[in-house]
């Protein structure tokens, strides 16, 4: 115990410090396990056999050429697992009478997407795998292919899953005026004064996290160990028992390091299954680890959607209704959550605004593509980026500026809690207050007066400037309102805290990161309510083993539900310390305050114990209050009632070359109201790097098809990450309401800069040529798109489907190898 | 099978090599150097950066026999006596990883750039680390960071505006205009 | 991915190379810098049965003058280019280009003779020493052979160096004095192949443009020399106006390629405005 008079002052809150991240002592040094860097003994290699056409049936597969290849082990196709590997699950099947074709891991009668694994190859060594693959001989016999979304629900398509009576696999309606949240929109639209009607595309595109895919399996006995480069471990583990019959108690999935996700790895995926089919078929040790190539054509890809947008006002700016018609590219598979991304953006398309009126339509197409599933965002970017550019539109109809329009139809600060015509109850929030702060970031007056000097003088580079104003909605989920949407799983998230005898502590959560900074966060968040040293607290995760029960990590939703689900846990512990310091210090328990992680007795100087010490005397149980047992150690799970609504302002200055259509981000500026800031550091870091992908949709990304079905942007040649010499520097600020939902007050940040960017650059770049008579450029915003929207109108239309002729046209169409005949002596740069 | 003779990170390694095995996965597999990651298959993600013979390399594009009788440095060979590179420290107080699996060849990188060019500006950063993709941070804070190991590196405090620590300018404090 | 498997050679003088290429086999590759060959090889869109590694003859590297001419070894890598004094003197065309290929790393193994033979359309080395007149000295068995740059690049990824032989060096005339210079990038992103890029190389003359050579990439299966744009420069008034009346001419006769960078019309439209550019900054203006 120690005496009360040499506590100093109450150290400052850990929650707020900029904190330096725990989790990167072992990543700046090289010296951490990502799942690629596991050997194990006799461990064997995989390496994926991969269908070159999009739709086929398959007509024989001989493998005997691969199967005596030397250092091969074994070669199985689908055939070989027709039995066990079931199909690959969808968890959220939006409307009861959903159409899901299946999913098997390994192909058996027909192929679907060019990418889809038909065979495996098992071997000693990475490559005498990689060599057999091309030994293995499928015939196919094509059918045709189905690559356009409209052309795929027109009268008499041909058909993606020729067992389907149409490519349809569902159709999500919300009607605000049938679920009584909004009026009847098809009168609000006769009503109106103005309607605009819009169809905006959104890109297909590919999370392209840096750490390819890798699964390790170990078999021991009937027990298996799985690590895998995943986001959800725990559904992970869940999914391949119901999916493989091996019993849930029988598998272990641990997550190591993983080198990011973004929603690309929120999956359960052909690849996972087969790893571990192999692993238990053989009972060794077996490794598979994609390339870069494989990892473009056969993870899955993000966005893809059609939107037909329609919004209806009066003359003087009044909203009046909303009306959105999708088609969303399911590709040619449902996976885990395909179907529920464009519905978790159905709640969105109102925005910030007032609509009383709106309706949203989604249909759910199959096309001969590698199927589609959460990227960043996840049906809010999407959503974002219709809201924020039909405002522009409208604003450009009605002859306003666009920042006066949205001023005036947004919920105002005082409205707050506000129920949207989608039935949504925003939390909290101040969009005038942020869309000011943003502004003044950016130097707003001073662009607006250069660009109007450009525009007098007709200088070659033309300067606009774009909003977003959005919100979105972050902490997945409320179960309850899951089990509505007739999602599969819950969305609490659980928590587990272990105070060890020497007072450090032990925090298990549920929440699994790859790259968040989810260690630093959590140690500050528990710092604070025991009173601990940040320094003396452990964050475990990522591990089924360790992390009994959990729900991962996506949606913005690992501070606002795990980090509560944390907090709740921490202060379970107190409570039970509070018995035990009390019995200790021969004091009620009413009597006691604690303070810098002590407990002392109200009113009666001297004597304290500290809630680490109090440890120590549960680890040894010789004197503890009669009838509890000798553990201070807590568990929570945290379900929230409600989403939390983060918002703010987004603004791009853009340049535009007119002689070439090339763009450039002059200047960004963004305030975002995420709530509670608990570590400022990765918050800024997290904005910064969701606004890199946002503008990356915006300016460069976008995955391409030929007419065939071939993957044309198959490597990062052709599939355009950007650089640090892409981007610009981002000027960012934070305006905070705090949420009202968990007990943090935080309202998620992991999303909010990918959702936010990608309509204000388009509106910016639009806001250059708008007087060149551009009214609309398809994204990405490629200087070809730019250059013939300005000079031949339209919206810059398709490109060309050709590989570039980059490393001599090395578009990687399959990864089974071809010679080409290309320079005799060349091959260097 | 070639016979090669390397340094890495200050040992020296004598091995038999299939001449198709890529520097990358001879680091990897046969030396366990699993610092240095492989993140693409056509030299442009830079995540397998290290020195050879002095200069940043993609070690996913040479050959290990070419690297026989060459001196190479690793991520795990940049520290000095349990003392960090300047360039790791700067990564770190600057929050310039998130994921980390970009980080070593992006620090190799940085280490490669300012050993041309000590006093860099901004553009000159982002051109240096033209070759490295990074899909968390947006970069920002990696030009940060590399302006902040370029300042202790030449020994003197960084002349730039962005190199003050990056909550400065983040905003996060100056910038809170309501607390509700 | 993994390169499928190959035999190894590696020479350590030309001569030895020689031998090595043509005891090589039906499929012989040879590796300078390797920042595409090995790209190719792990795709395995080329699986050859030799590669001959040139790193280690070291008469293939380095930078010399030799009376009106640099002579640049075949195996002299980018940053080697770009660090040589004689280039920045006598060529900084060369470097101007040389500087915008992919990034450090590939600057640090890609060599000056490699980009040239590989003849990538979209590669910026080609253009440049075609507009410069470069001549190309390539050795075979025979002994050694020149080939002035407009023979040297023959069709697709395919030059004048035959089955047998190799690039040994290049010789490019220096352009002192009056010569202004300017290579003009435009791709997407920083670290990405040309869509399309100029090199023009002007000589003033009493505020006339008295010569002008613009050569062009990615404008055809080779790189093409702008032959209309510089014979309406020759003569002309060095001003904004006649300058770009001349690059109006830059797509005559080029066949550029459509893919999804940018289709053949962009390109040729893309080709008049940086040819514009490039000849406008080279004429100092």
């Amino acid at each position: 115990m120690t005496a009360l008079e040499d506590r100093t002052e109450a150290p400052a809150p850990e929650v707020g410090k900029a904190r330096k991240r725990k989790e990167d002592a072992r990543l700046i040094t090289g010296r951490t396990t990502w799942t690629d860097n596991m050997v194990l003994p006799g461990m064997l290699h995989l390496a994926v056999v991969r269908s070159p056409v999009a739709h086929a049936k398959i007509t024989s597969v001989d493998v005997s050429a691969a199967a005596d290849a030397p250092g091969v082990v074994a070669v199985f196709t689908g055939r070989d697992f027709a039995e066990e590997q079931g199909s690959i699950p969808c968890a959220w099947p939006v409307t009861p009478d959903m159409v899901n074709p299946g999913h098997p891991s390994l192909a058996v009668e027909e192929v679907n997407h060019v990418g889809e694994a038909v065979a495996v190859i098992v071997a000693r060594s990475k490559a005498a795998a990689q060599d057999a693959v091309e030994l293995v001989d499928v015939d196919y016999d094509p059918l045709p292919v189905v690559l356009d979304m409209e052309e795929a629900v027109a009268e008499q398509p041909d058909l993606c899953h020729d067992h389907l009576s149409s490519n349809e696999s569902f159709r999500f309606v919300f009607d605000a005026g049938e679920a009584g949240t909004g009026q009847n929109t098809d009168e609000a639209f006769a009503n109106a004064e103005v309607v605009v009607s819009r169809r905006f595309v959104q890109q297909r595109l590919i999370p392209a996290f840096m750490e390819p895919r890798a699964a390790v399996v170990q078999p021991q006995g009937d027990n298996y160990t799985m690590w895998s480069s995943t986001q959800v471990p725990h559904i992970l583990r869940l999914m391949l028992a119901m999916i493989t019959g091996t019993p849930e108690h029988k598998l272990r999935v641990i997550a190591p390091d993983v080198g990011g996700g973004f929603g690309g790895k929120l999956q359960v995926t052909p690849e996972e299954v087969i790893t571990l089919l192999v692993a238990r078929r053989l009972g060794k040790p077996v490794k598979w680890t994609e390339t870069r190539s494989e990892s473009l054509m056969s993870a899955h890809h993000g966005r893809d959607q059609i939107q037909y947008v329609d919004v209806a006002a009066d003359r003087e700016g009044n909203i009046k209704g909303l009306k959105v018609h999708i088609l969303s590219d399911m590709g040619a598979y449902l996976r885990l959550v395909s179907p529920g991304v464009p519905v978790l953006g159905a709640f969105m398309y109102p925005g910030i605004y007032k609509f009383p009126a709106y309706r949203f339509d989604c249909q759910g197409v199959f096309t001969n593509k590698t199927p589609t599933d959460a990227y960043r965002g996840a049906g809010r970017p999407e959503a974002t980026f219709a809201i924020e550019r039909i405002m522009d539109e409208l604003a450009v109809e009605l002859g306003m500026d666009p920042l006066e329009l949205r001023r005036k139809n947004w919920i105002k600060a005082e409205e707050f809690p506000f129920t949207t015509v989608a039935g949504l109850e925003y939390d909290s929030g101040d969009y005038d207050a942020a869309t000011q702060q943003a502004l003044e970031l950016l130097g707003y007056d001073e662009l607006r007066e250069e660009q109007r000097r450009r525009r007098e003088s007709d200088d070659p580079v033309q300067l606009g400037i774009g909003f977003s104003t959005f919100t979105e909605m972050c902490g997945l989920a409320p179960s309850r309102v899951l089990g509505s949407l007739s999602y599969g799983a819950g969305g609490w998230e659980h928590a587990s805290i272990r105070m060890l005898p020497t007072g450090k502590v032990e925090v298990v959560t549920g929440s699994t990161p790859h790259g968040q900074g989810h260690e630093t966060a959590w140690s500050q968040l528990v710092a604070d309510e025991l009173g601990v040293p940040f320094e003396d607290v452990e964050v475990l995760h990522g591990d089924t083993g360790i992390s009994s029960r959990g729900l991962d990590t996506y949606g913005s939703r690992s501070l606002v539900v795990g980090g509560a689900a944390v907090v709740s846990a921490s202060q379970k512990v107190v409570a039970k310390a509070r018995k035990v310091a009390a019995h200790l210090l021969e004091a009620g328990e009413d009597d006691l305050q604690f303070e810098s992680g002590s407990f002392s007795v109200r009113g009666t100087p001297g004597t304290s114990i500290s809630i680490q010490e109090i440890a120590l005397a549960t680890f040894a149980a010789h004197n503890f209050p009669e009838g509890m047992e000798p553990s201070i150690d807590a568990d929570a799970t945290f379900d929230p009632v409600n989403f939390s609504f983060p918002h703010g302002t987004h603004i791009c200055a853009m340049e535009v070359d007119t002689e070439t259509g090339f763009v450039k981000i002059r200047k960004y500026a963004c305030v975002d109201d995420v709530g509670k800031i608990v570590n400022p550091l990765i918050v800024e870091g997290q904005v910064h790097g969701g606004l890199a992908q946002g503008i990356a949709q915006a300016l460069y990304e976008e995955a391409i098809y030929d007419a065939d079905g071939n993957l044309t942007t198959g490597t990062f040649v052709d599939y355009l990450v950007p650089s640090a010499a892409d981007l610009p520097h981002f000027d960012t600020g934070n305006t905070v309401h705090e949420a009202p939902g968990n007990p943090i007050g935080a309202k998620g940040v992991g999303e909010a800069g990918c959702i936010a960017s990608t309509p204000a650059v388009v509106n910016a770049a639009l806001d250059a040529v708008r007087h060149l008579g551009v009214t609309d450029i398809r994204m990405p915003l490629t200087p070809e798109r730019v250059w013939r929207a300005i000079h031949s109108g339209g919206d810059g239309g398709d490109r060309a489907t050709a590989g570039s002729n980059a490393y001599g046209g090395a578009q990687t169409e399959t990864t089974a190898g071809v010679s080409t005949e290309a320079s005799s002596l060349g091959g260097d740069r | 099978m070639t016979r090669i003779s390397v340094r890495v990170d200050g040992a020296s390694y004598q091995d038999d090599v299939e001449p198709r095995t890529l520097l990358v996965h001879y680091l990897r597999e046969q030396l366990g150097k699993v610092g240095t990651v492989v993140g693409c298959d056509t030299s442009n993600c830079g995540a397998c950066t290290v020195h050879l013979d002095g200069e940043a390399v993609k070690s996913c594009t040479v050959l290990a026999v070419q690297a026989d009788g060459a001196e190479v440095t690793t991520i795990e060979g940049v520290s000095r006596g349990g003392e960090l590179h300047p360039v790791q420290k700067a990564f770190h107080e600057m929050h310039g990883l998130q994921c980390g699996f970009c980080t070593p060849g992006m620090i190799m990188a940085s280490i490669d750039l300012l050993q041309d060019n000590p006093d860099p500006s901004d553009d000159e950063v982002r051109e240096g680390i033209e070759g490295n993709l990074c899909r968390c941070t947006g970069y920002q804070n990696i030009v940060r960071a590399v302006q902040l190991a370029a300042g202790e590196m030449r020994g003197a405090p960084a002349s730039d505006g962005h190199v003050a620590p990056a909550v400065v300018d983040t905003a996060a404090a100056p910038h809170v205009v309501g607390q509700a | 991915m993994i390169p499928a498997p190959f035999e190894y050679a590696r020479p350590t003088t030309v001569d030895e190379a020689l031998q090595a290429i043509a005891a090589g086999g039906e499929d012989v590759k040879v590796l300078a810098g390797g920042q595409s060959l090995i790209p190719v090889m792990r795709l395995r869109l080329a699986a050859p049965e030799t590669v001959v590694d040139l790193g280690r003859v070291a008469e293939l590297r380095g930078v010399r003058e030799d009376g009106d001419a640099l002579v640049i070894g075949a195996m002299t890598t980018h940053s080697d280019v770009l660090a040589d004094p004689l280039i920045q003197q006598h060529a900084p065309l060369i470097a101007q280009a040389t500087e915008t290929v992919a990034d450090r790393q590939v600057r640090h193994r890609g060599t000056f003779g490699g980009a040239l033979v590989h003849a990538d359309p979209a590669g910026d080395l080609p253009a440049v020493a075609l507009a410069l007149d470069a001549e190309f000295v390539i050795a075979g068995p025979e002994g050694r052979r020149t080939v002035p740059a407009r023979d040297f690049f023959v069709d697709y990824l395919t030059t004048a160096v035959g089955e047998g032989e190799l690039l040994v060096e290049v010789r490019v005339p220096k352009l002192d004095g009056q010569w202004g210079m300017r290579y003009e990038k435009f791709n997407r992103v920083a670290q990405a192949w040309s869509i399309v890029a100029v090199a023009a190389a002007v000589r003033r003359e009493n505020g006339h443009i008295a010569e002008a050579r613009v050569g062009l990439t990615n404008m055809g299966p080779t790189p093409l020399r702008a032959g209309a744009v510089e014979a309406a420069l020759s003569g002309a008034e060095a001003t904004p106006e006649a300058i770009a009346a001349a690059a109006a001419h830059a797509a005559e006769g080029t066949e550029p390629s459509s893919d999804l960078n940018a289709q053949a019309d962009y390109r040729q439209h893309l080709a008049t405005v940086l040819t514009r550019r490039a000849v406008t900054a080279a004429a100092g203006l």
